[in-house]
């Protein structure tokens, strides 16, 4: 066997241990709720509370409804930029990135400011209202992830043949990005949306100066009041980051129309392709 | 897009001025672009706009430069420098491990699965940011934190009597190192990578060493790389506001705390001295990110 190098060896192993301890720790520290065992107690515990599953759903939905429209906004934005408006591509690009040059802390304060009381939209004055200027904040979080991967989608794709295709066999604009081009786009759309989710889910600061019941409070709030339920929480976290990265790594590398799983070539003579639905 | 390419497409337009030439040349075409253009106005320039102007304005609208004046107070001071300087700690800390790490797992001669296995997780870490991340480290560096307690019991050194405080500065940057070092070498994968095999073989056939080549070619290749994922890792750090609350609760203040805390009217409410300190804020992020661009745009000459 070939001899590593012993400098490189060093620092793999101690960033390694960098990484892994916190999260063994914090493994080992959830676990510990009742003493002198170890149990899931403290996991339990956290799934039996109404609060874990409303906040949670409230945010899983928030996240949902901001993926679905930023989808709506940048999807038609991309297809147009690049089919007719190519001149306009920088201004866009640049628009779409001030989001990660914006502080959500200061985004969220303009929001307040601007849709508050005695505005021309008082969206801060109805629960609905402060909703939907939520989910329209994570729409605008995840604009830099959302655009970069659709566009990206997009120069996979010819949309230009695309688009002359359907137009010559009859189709509206409407059906053209309907039918055509996002079914074309939809593995670089999941990408944006998995990377938006794992954003979203627990985000803490517009939810909290929103005033919602969102996940993200409600985290912030069971770490000053509990000890264990905190630790288990963060493991429950860093194995849905886990899940959406992997997610969006597959749909990110996934050709326009390639299947979900490869097909197992020995697995058809088992089942013959008529018995699939 | 040159003025040349401008006139092909449009026709003549000798003697116009170039707007207006642009304009003309977009037709219709820029009615698609309306819906974007009116979400981003109403929910991302406007609103950041409103701040900018109120920094401005005194309670009655007028305009007046109190506020930026006010932002000379001594605990805003305070507040910035102390930003600025946990940024800074955590930026160098998380470039100078995260080059390190970049380098061990690229060039380092190491097998393929752990570079792979590296950036795999990186993706993931860069994105665990947040309360959870904070919450792991309680669990691992609080007071009853494992490494704590294992340092207490099998070691027999206290950490926390010999001055270790998780809820600190060095705390604090210790723990975005956990989302800093990831975001590092993720960022800085591509410049590695750019360092051509013809270079060293170059530089080796004129008799240099190891450390001259480093010294001579790969650094000076590398620093505006480098250099713009450190500007990079700054604004990270700058804008991080849910894993110090998590951490130290709304006490401990850095700018984005005091804002949260003056918007929750947790401290004397003055809206118009909380537009200048977003204002702030904002300037220090678009500086940072702009020289973050110029820099990349350096770097990028070499990686063709």
């Amino acid at each position: 066997m070939k001899r590593l190098p012993a400098f490189p060896t060093l620092v793999v192993i101690a960033a390694s241990l960098y990484f892994l301890v916190p999260l063994y720790a914090t493994f080992d520290f959830s676990l510990r709720m009742e003493r002198g065992v170890l149990s899931f107690a403290a996991y339990r515990d956290v799934f039996q509370s109404d609060t874990f599953i409303s906040t949670l759903s409230f945010s899983a939905v928030a996240s949902l409804v901001a993926i679905l429209l930023g989808a709506l906004i940048v999807v038609p934005t991309a297809y147009w930029v690049r089919l007719k408006l190519p001149r306009l591509r920088p201004l866009v690009e640049f628009l779409t990135l001030l989001p990660l040059i914006i502080p959500p802390v200061v985004l969220v304060f303009g929001y307040m400011r601007i849709y508050g009381n005695n505005s021309f939209l008082p969206l801060t004055t109805t629960d609905p209202g402060t909703n939907v200027l939520l989910v329209i904040g994570y729409t605008v979080l995840s604009l830099p992830y959302m655009f970069r991967a659709v566009d990206n989608g997009m120069a996979a794709i010819d949309i230009a043949t695309l688009t002359e295709a359907a137009e010559s066999l009859g189709a509206s604009r409407f059906d053209i990005i309907r039918r055509v081009i996002f079914p074309n786009v939809r593995s670089a759309i999941m990408s944006g949306a998995f990377l938006t989710f794992s954003i979203s889910l627990g985000e803490f600061v517009m939810a909290s100066l929103l005033n919602r019941p969102a996940f993200g409070p409600y985290l912030v709030q069971m770490g000053q009041d509990y000890a264990y339920q905190p630790a288990a929480l963060a493991i429950m976290a860093f194995a849905v980051t886990w899940a959406s990265m992997a997610l969006m790594q597959i749909f990110a590398t996934r050709k326009p129309g390639q299947r979900f799983l490869p097909r197992l070539p020995r697995l058809s003579t088992f089942a013959p392709r008529s018995a699939r639905p | 897009m040159t003025d040349m390419q401008a006139t092909d497409e449009t026709g003549a337009f000798a003697g116009k001025n170039p707007a207006r030439q642009f304009l003309e040349g977009l037709g219709w075409n820029w009615l698609g672009l309306v819906p974007f253009l009116a979400f981003v106005a109403l929910f991302l320039v406007v609103p950041v706009l409103y701040l900018v102007n109120g920094a401005f304005q005194n309670a009655e609208g007028q305009y007046t430069l109190e506020n930026i004046i006010a932002l000379g107070s001594d605990n805003i001071v305070a507040s910035y420098s102390l930003s600025i300087r946990l940024s800074l700690v955590s930026a160098a800390l998380g470039a100078v491990t995260g080059l390190l790490v970049a380098w061990a797992v690229i060039l380092g001669g190491l097998p393929g699965w752990v570079r792979h296995a590296f950036t795999t997780f990186s993706g993931v870490a860069s994105n665990f940011a947040g309360v959870p991340l904070a919450f792991a480290f309680i669990a691992t560096l609080g007071r009853l934190g494992l490494v704590t307690l294992i340092f207490r019991d099998v070691f027999g050194i206290n950490i926390y009597a010999a001055g270790f405080n998780l809820f600190s500065f060095w705390g604090l940057a210790l723990t975005y190192l956990y989302f800093q070092l990831p975001l590092m070498l993720l960022v800085v994968t591509p410049a590695l990578e750019g360092l051509k095999g013809e270079w060293r073989e170059a530089a080796e056939s004129l008799g240099a060493s190891r450390a001259q080549y480093w010294r001579r070619v790969a650094l000076p290749v590398l620093t505006p790389s480098v250099l713009g994922c450190f500007l990079l890792l700054f604004a990270n750090a700058f804008g991080t506001l849910a894993t110090v609350i998590a951490l130290t609760g709304s006490s401990y203040s850095v700018v984005p705390i005091m804002l949260y805390n003056q918007i929750r009217g947790n401290v004397l409410y003055n809206p118009n001295l909380g537009y200048a300190l977003a204002l702030g804020m904002v300037v220090i992020m678009a500086v940072t990110n702009v020289l973050y661009l110029i820099l990349r745009s350096r770097a990028e000459r070499w990686q063709k």
